[in-house]
């Protein structure tokens, strides 16, 4: 049954706009609210789960010659050796990603190689640890560097184009009269959730259940239910606390295939597979490193004549991901001349994917860096030469914007950070042992709609309503928001909502990613309470029901709909030692109407934490020999502690964005990371004289 | 090998048989169902699995089960009163939207309740500049105090917040019965 598509009208906001307290809250201050590998899951005859344990490649390219469990079977306690030649078959080994098990290949290291079953995490860890692997190593690439070979994908991520080309950039720059022309750099980062990725399969002989670690349930049971060879409804895939993502639980990723497969082993037993710390820097996504050659050139005016922005990133050979970190410069400035292009370097290493913000992320901190450089090179203030390049219409598209705000975000954000009172020229000001600074940088991200959706108004007894669609809560607040969105579009207080969410049994929910949850479900939200008022009225009786597909209220074609922001640093370099400290960062957006005002904080308080962490510490360390992520711990791989971050505030503009979605919203998920690393670097160049066009801004940059 | 020990989780006690390898986090989350620690990372770099141990916080994924046979645990789950009534640190949580994903919350909880009264005891930190004076609840004790606990959605302006806000008032209630 296909539910009608209904395209919403926009809502009148009473509980929106309100900070109401996180709706799962209690559970959270408690830790009452449990997580995939915490669900008290038994069989049918109450069988206790067993524990899985993945072993993994250790060479980069090469073959299993074979798997030896008999020391792990015969440790205490260790149940099965699942490997290649034991393996379930899956029915589409088309992502080699996710076809684990298969056959004997192996493409990166770290990859999947077999996975232990026991009675306890114990028995399984040490049974995991007792499986001898013979491989056979073939000659493999895994150093990404400026001599790696590249292609251009057939799109990036997002299915944007791969190149655009405006104009005659090359001949404009060639003359052009002020210019920038460096090359910068982000590491490979990862995106370290708190919860580490982890499900509970059972497998009954007829439908598999999957308490999962996911920001989809829906999209998780589309993809595993034709590779396991099953109907999509024989698999169900809950998820209804999910400890953070930020990207990496996007898609599904191969432990999920494991846990999958390991299940169907053994009927009616459920399996726990929690992904240790080490593993996820191999096995569940990562932000690749980027090398982005920027190139401006100006009028003396800081008017921007030309520009380029050329980019370039690794993917895994067995899967391809190109970050689309050339994609924001298309939409930042006004320029009549232009060129962006993404290239990518196909390696034997792990598959790269989603972390918040991919392409803008990476992107913006190159593209604020060189405007940073410009407005050196022109002699004018940072903020005021993005105000020379504001652009009338979308570069790109040449639509008008939908709701484009980002003087004004720039304009308020440095009266509250006090500006104006900066020093002109780098390296001014003293104290102490340390050199202070000030930088900006702006920020973007897209208005971004996900068809598809779906949602389910049912009314209750007592004047209640029950509102169902598979979304899922990764930490953003959605079950907050949405029920407030619900309760507007049904005209009645949030707490006669009662939302059912994070169940791939209910009606048809997008991914939680590209800041796109809110926008999407509320959208297919209100669609139902709109269609289920107009079906059952203001007065219906217990039970009745409507059930709506979101129709595009989005206003995409023909407009250019996009978030802005502009962040502002305070950096402080210790002059004898390089240390960087961060003791003030401020960001100010233009994001649409603000659902809830405490939540919506935090998302993008979170997000400028992150862009700080990217800033100062945050650097995956290959191993040249065979691409081994050598800081796969929390560590080696540092990401920013309490301590780090000082005084730290997010604002916005009174905003209400009709073109977006019904609400008068767009989506805050990212936007707070972008562009907050460069306003962390211009800050640190203001403060030294010392240019860092790569990250991050370790402390042997900052020493003579 | 397997080991029987007795602890006094959340005021229950509870005999548990354990493998000796088993952490005492798992012993928690795997044999007595008490998942309100978290694992993040299981080599005591995270703080997610902070509990009070014999009333100080603990890392208990760096602690063996059969090491502490007879020890008192609260979990942030013991923290909240039998009627459900939150802690004042929970609720100061819950204002101040301290947590998003909820991952490090039980962990950042229970490290706030034995921040505030370390800092009640007078002990020094990293950042105290005199180490026999009292300990302030500055924003600068309770970030270094607190850095033990990640929080990779980073709602660590929120944990501050509340922390002080908890700390403030555990001083006002103990300041009122001082003078009563
Ligand atoms: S799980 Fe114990 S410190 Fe991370
Ligand atoms: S709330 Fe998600 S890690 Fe702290």
């Amino acid at each position: 049954m296909t539910a009608n598509e209904v395209t919403p009208t926009p809502i009148a906001p009473r509980s929106i706009g309100t900070s109401l307290l996180r709706r799962d809250g209690v559970e959270k201050v408690t830790g009452e609210a449990t997580y995939a590998v915490e669900h008290p899951v038994t069989g049918p005859d109450g069988q206790p789960p067993l524990h899985a344990w993945l072993v993994t490649s250790t060479v980069a390219r090469g073959r299993v010659v074979t798997v030896d469990a008999t020391a792990a079977l015969a440790h205490p306690g260790v149940v099965s050796v699942i490997d290649h030649t034991n393996a379930p078959r899956l029915a589409d080994t088309s992502d080699a990603e996710l076809a684990i098990l298969q056959d004997d290949a192996i493409a990166f290291r770290g990859q999947i190689v077999a996975v232990v079953l026991a009675g306890t995490s114990e028995s399984a860890r040490e049974g995991a640890a007792l499986v001898r692997v013979e491989q056979e190593a073939e000659p493999h690439e895994a150093v990404f560097d400026e001599d790696s070979p590249t292609y251009a994908p057939e799109q990036v991520n997002g299915g944007s184009e791969t190149d655009t080309l405006d104009g005659d950039p090359d001949e404009a720059l060639a003359r052009a009269l002020v210019t920038v022309d460096a090359t910068y750099t982000t590491p490979h980062e990862f995106n370290s959730p708190m919860e580490p990725h982890a499900a509970t399969a059972l497998w009954d002989g007829e439908r598999l259940t999957l308490h999962d670690s996911t920001q989809g349930p829906r999209p998780v049971r589309g993809t595993l239910g034709p590779m396991l060879g099953l109907a999509e409804e024989q698999v169900r895939v809950l998820a209804p606390y999910v400890g953070g993502g930020f990207g990496s639980k996007g898609l599904p990723h191969a432990p999920e295939v494991a846990v999958a497969l390991a299940a169907m082993t053994v009927p009616g037993q459920p399996v726990r597979l929690a992904v240790t710390r080490q593993q996820m820097f191999a096995l569940t996504g990562y932000r690749t490193a980027t090398r982005s050659h920027v190139r401006f050139g100006a009028h003396p005016d800081g008017r921007i004549e030309a520009l380029r922005h050329d980019t370039v990133s690794q993917t895994s050979r067995i899967k391809e991901f190109a970050e689309q970190a050339a994609v924001p410069a298309r939409v930042m400035y006004a320029a009549p001349h232009r060129a962006t292009t993404h290239r990518v370097a196909e390696l034997d290493v792990a598959v790269p994917s989603w972390m918040r913000a991919p392409g803008e992320m990476p992107g913006m901190f190159a593209h604020e860096v060189a405007m940073d450089e410009l407005a050196l090179h022109t002699g004018l203030d940072p903020v005021e030469l993005r105000v020379r390049n504001e652009p009338e219409v979308d570069p790109d598209t040449g639509n008008p914007w939908g709701n484009r705000r980002l003087v004004e975000c720039l304009r308020s954000g440095a009266e509250r950070f006090g500006w104006a009172e900066r020093p002109t020229g780098p390296r001014a000001t003293v104290d102490g042992e340390w050199w202070v600074g000030t930088g900006v940088a702006a920020s973007t991200y897209p208005m971004l709609w996900m068809p598809g959706n779906v949602a389910r108004v049912r009314s209750l007894d007592g004047g209640r309503y029950g509102v169902a669609i598979a979304a899922t809560d990764i930490g953003t607040g959605a079950r907050t928001v949405l029920t407030q969105i619900a309760a507007d579009a049904l005209a009645c207080p949030p707490d006669a909502i009662d939302l059912d969410m994070a169940d791939s049994d209910l009606p048809f929910g997008s991914v939680a990613g590209g800041s796109s949850g809110t926008t999407s479900w509320g959208t297919a939200i209100v669609a139902a309470a709109q269609q289920f008022r107009a079906d059952h009225g203001d007065h219906p009786d217990p039970g009745v029901e409507t059930t709506a597909a979101s129709g595009q209220y989005a206003a995409m074609d023909g407009h250019a709909l996009h978030s802005f922001g502009a962040v502002f640093c305070e950096a402080r370099v210790h002059r004898y030692t390089g240390e960087v400290r961060v003791p003030r960062l401020l960001g100010v957006y233009s994001v649409g109407r603000v659902v809830n005002p405490r939540t919506a904080r935090s998302q993008l308080l979170g997000g400028l934490v992150m862009g700080l962490s990217a800033a100062l510490f945050e650097d995956g360390w290959r191993d040249p020999r065979t691409g081994h992520t050598v800081t796969q711990d929390l560590a080696t791989y540092h990401v920013a502690a309490h301590a780090d971050v000082k005084e730290i505030d997010a604002h916005w503009l009174d905003d209400v964005d009709e073109l977006s979605t019904p609400m008068g919203s767009r989506g805050i998920g990212e936007i707070g990371i972008v562009g907050t690393a460069a306003a962390v670097a211009n800050a640190t160049y203001h403060a030294t004289g010392v240019r860092v066009r790569g990250l991050p801004l370790t402390a042997d940059h900052f020493l003579e | 090998m397997d080991a029987e020990i007795t602890l006094t989780v959340d005021g229950q006690r509870r005999t548990v048989t354990v493998d000796t390898r088993t952490t005492l986090l798992d012993a928690l989350r795997e044999r007595l169902g008490v998942t309100n620690p978290k694992k993040g990372c299981d080599h005591g770099q995270c703080g997610s699995c902070t509990v009070l141990l014999d009333g100080r916080r603990h890392l208990t994924c760096l602690a063996l089960a059969v090491a502490h046979d007879g020890a008192e645990v609260t979990t942030a789950g013991g923290l909240s009163g039998p009627d459900g009534a939150l802690h004042p640190v929970q609720q100061a949580f819950l204002e101040h939207d301290g947590c998003q994903c909820g991952y490090c919350t039980p962990g950042q909880v229970c490290s706030a309740v034995g921040v505030l009264d370390e800092i009640r005891q007078g002990h020094a930190s990293h950042v105290s500049e005199d180490l026999e004076a009292e300990p302030g609840l500055t924003d600068e004790e309770v970030r270094e105090r607190m850095s033990g606990n990640l929080c990779r959605c980073g709602a660590y302006a929120g944990i501050l917040a509340a922390v002080k806000q908890a700390g403030e008032q555990a001083g006002e209630q103990a300041g009122q019965e001082g003078a009563a």
